[in-house]
């Protein structure tokens, strides 16, 4: 019985995400304009970078504010990377400004694309390897780790808007007009960027599956719901903790490098604090602990954002602020999670084989007490 | 050496906002594991308290006397402590209230609701505001010749001393603030003797924004407020917290004291070996140092032992 339900899981899972390919690659590239598609592919970078927090936070239950961070970093490697590009022989424009006669060492590795993606990616899993670590290794737990996050991402960011000899400060790197020598805001290119964002994603989001589906994600549930257990159990929730927040470090960094060309600026101001708690946002709106919710969440709030702070601009942070207290308030699982739950009282036989979404409430409330 | 004195002072200055902001921060986590991210936006209000107490009774009052602008801005310190405290215990009974045991969706609430508290503001005037001090903080006070302390950041200094006499008061020579206590070390244990804990609760959030407010009002005597003006203390505050110890009051306030001032000794130390951008390295370092700390003492400085 029970394999018959989880085959006809997967069936429809199987059909879900043919569909969404079908209407992602083939459907919404001939329907829309340039615009459309670069704005469109700049949400499935952010839904990748979501996709990397509900598995730290949906599923092993460590809110991460400093995913935006991660994020911003990976862009800025692969900036680097398009600068140099633009740049050609020359120096980056910006570097003429501050008196620069020679590049700095820092720069020279990327003039490779490989290497300034592997950067891109590596770089920010080894600061969420180094700080995670230390973090997880002194017991510090649940809401500290946010807030020592959140405290890192403050830093950075003050720390890159320092570096203006080196990354041109708050005025960021802007200076990409090619990307692997095509135009960068040519027809061509917004697509090529597109499916290639859409691509990823899938990649990710196929690959989340399967590992949360794993033995691996049954340890992140397990740290989620009762690390003490665990610990006794014999495993070492620091290194379980700490792989999954290199991982969704990793993650988010690969979507930098996707956003940055699609965007074509990065500066300070796109890694602080609010770009961090952006993304949650998105994972809590679209339902955290399932791997559609993320996707669901960025392409939504990020839409009604465009839509409205471009009609109303005083509006958004209004309805942002009302959004927060609203999904807290009356869904705590998300859109998504609310859905699987409607849908499960009802229809008992389309009981997913997905771990219990985050109904941490009553292991909390033990721990508050 | 002048120099670094001067700093030092400045520094204790900083740590005085921040253990105003940060007493709040440390009993509402310690008490409710309520994550406050609106705590910054109460700062924001005590510091507009001020300013429209300035632009609305400054001058109907100025028939008295000039010096009686002093006794405005007093009165709007006092004003902020009461009108953020009860935006607080307002929050507390409509929003907070709902969510306790729920860690980090109090975090994503109370960012949503400071979001809306400082678009309000900005929909009032999205520019910088000034407040003019009262004429008896111009000057400074000079030590030698060459170390001057600014009256205005003695004040602050002092006005801290006060609200942490004010609390310590609280917290061991009252009721309501022993039955605090009796909840943040076991909760069940106090609610089983009879302890109204939610009362309890609100009254401790109530009290926490009340204290932000006097840290807004401090801050219009260091330059221009803004709707954005609490942004940039909350970090640092939330910093003290896991520095001090949750719920204790004697590692807040040392925690305060030493990221206020090794700020300024890290910046000084940086921009003397000729480092660009020698305040934000010094925040970094001062980052590297806490998380360094906690590797010894992952319960803060001076934690509150409890049985829970």
């Amino acid at each position: 019985m029970i394999t018959q339900i989880r085959q006809l899981n997967i069936r429809w899972h199987t059909l879900f995400v043919v569909l969404a390919a079908i209407i992602l690659l083939l459907v919404l590239p001939s329907i829309s304009s340039d615009f459309q598609i670069s704005l469109l592919g700049r949400f499935l970078t952010y839904a990748i970078a979501g996709l990397g927090l509900d598995l730290l936070w949906g599923y092993t239950g460590m809110l991460s504010l400093g995913q935006g961070l991660f994020f911003g970093l990976g862009a800025y490697c692969f900036a680097m990377y398009l600068n140099l590009e633009t740049a050609g022989v020359r120096l980056p424009e910006f570097m003429g400004l501050y008196g620069v006669t020679e590049l700095p060492a820092l720069w020279q590795p990327f003039h490779s694309p490989v290497i300034a993606i592997a950067i891109a990616i590596i770089f920010p899993m080894v600061i969420a390897g180094v700080i995670g670590f230390m973090i997880f290794r002194s017991r510090v737990q649940g809401v500290y780790f946010s807030i020592i996050t959140q405290a890192l991402t403050a830093i950075v960011a003050l720390l890159l808007v320092g570096q203006q000899r080196l990354i041109n400060g708050t005025n960021g790197i802007t200076e990409m007009r090619t990307v692997f020598s095509a135009p960068i805001r040519a027809h061509d290119t917004t697509i090529g960027l597109y499916i290639a964002t859409v691509l990823v994603m899938g990649v990710v989001y196929l690959g989340c599956r399967a590992l949360v589906r794993s033995r691996f994600g049954r340890l992140l549930v397990a740290v989620r719901d009762d690390e003490n257990r665990l610990r006794f159990i014999g495993y070492n929730p620091v290194v379980i903790k700490t792989l999954v927040f290199m991982l969704s470090a990793g993650i988010a960094g690969l979507a930098g490098v996707l956003f940055v060309p699609q965007v074509g600026i990065i500066s300070p101001k796109q890694l602080d604090i609010v770009a961090s708690i952006e993304i949650v946002i998105w994972v809590a709106v679209g339902g955290r602990g399932t791997l559609i919710g993320p996707i669901v969440g960025a392409l939504l709030v990020n839409t009604g954002k465009s839509t409205i702070s471009t009609a109303y601009p005083d509006l958004w942070q209004l309805i942002m602020g009302g959004l927060f207290v609203g999904v807290v308030l009356l869904f705590p699982k998300g859109l998504v999670g609310s859905l699987q739950s409607f849908v499960t009282r009802f229809i008992p036989q389309s009981v997913s084989p997905q771990p219990p979404s985050s109904d941490d409430s009553l292991k909390e409330i033990k721990s508050v007490h | 050496m002048n120099i670094l004195i001067s700093q030092l002072f400045t520094g204790l200055s900083i740590g005085s906002i921040l253990l105003l902001t940060a007493l709040g921060l440390a009993f509402s986590f310690g008490l409710m594991k309520v994550i406050n991210m609106a705590h910054g936006e109460f700062i924001m209000v005590g510091a507009y308290t001020t300013y429209f107490f300035q632009k609305f009774l400054a001058e109907p009052l100025r028939g008295v006397g000039a010096e009686r602008e002093g006794l405005v801005f007093v009165l709007s310190i006092v004003a902020a402590f009461f009108i953020t405290g009860a935006l607080g215990l307002l929050l507390e009974a409509t929003i907070i209230r709902r969510l306790y045991g729920r860690p980090a969706d109090t975090l994503l609430a109370t960012w949503g609701i400071g979001l809306i508290l400082q678009q309000l503001a900005r929909s009032y005037d999205p520019r910088n505001v000034p407040v003019t001090s009262p004429f008896w903080l111009d000057g400074r006070y000079v030590l030698t010749p060459g170390v001057g302390f600014p009256y205005s950041r003695l004040f602050i200094i002092v006005l801290a001393l006060i609200c942490v006499v004010g609390v310590y008061i609280y917290l061991y020579r009252t009721s309501n603030g022993r039955r605090m206590r009796a909840v943040m070390q076991n909760r069940e244990m106090a609610s089983a003797l009879g302890v109204a804990t939610r009362r309890v609760d609100a009254l401790t959030f109530a009290l926490g924004a009340g204290l932000a407010g006097v840290a807004g009002s401090a801050l219009t005597l260091i330059g221009q407020i803004g709707p954005q003006l609490g942004t940039g203390y909350i970090v640092d505050a939330f910093m003290v917290v896991v520095l001090g110890g949750v719920g204790s009051l004697p590692g807040t306030i040392l925690a305060a004291i030493l990221i206020g001032t090794l700020n300024p000794i890290f910046e000084m130390w940086i921009s003397s070996t000729g480092a660009d951008s020698a305040a934000s390295l010094g925040k970094v370092l001062v980052f590297v140092v806490i998380i360094a700390f906690l590797q010894f003492r992952p319960n803060g400085l001076l934690s509150l032992r409890s049985r829970s």
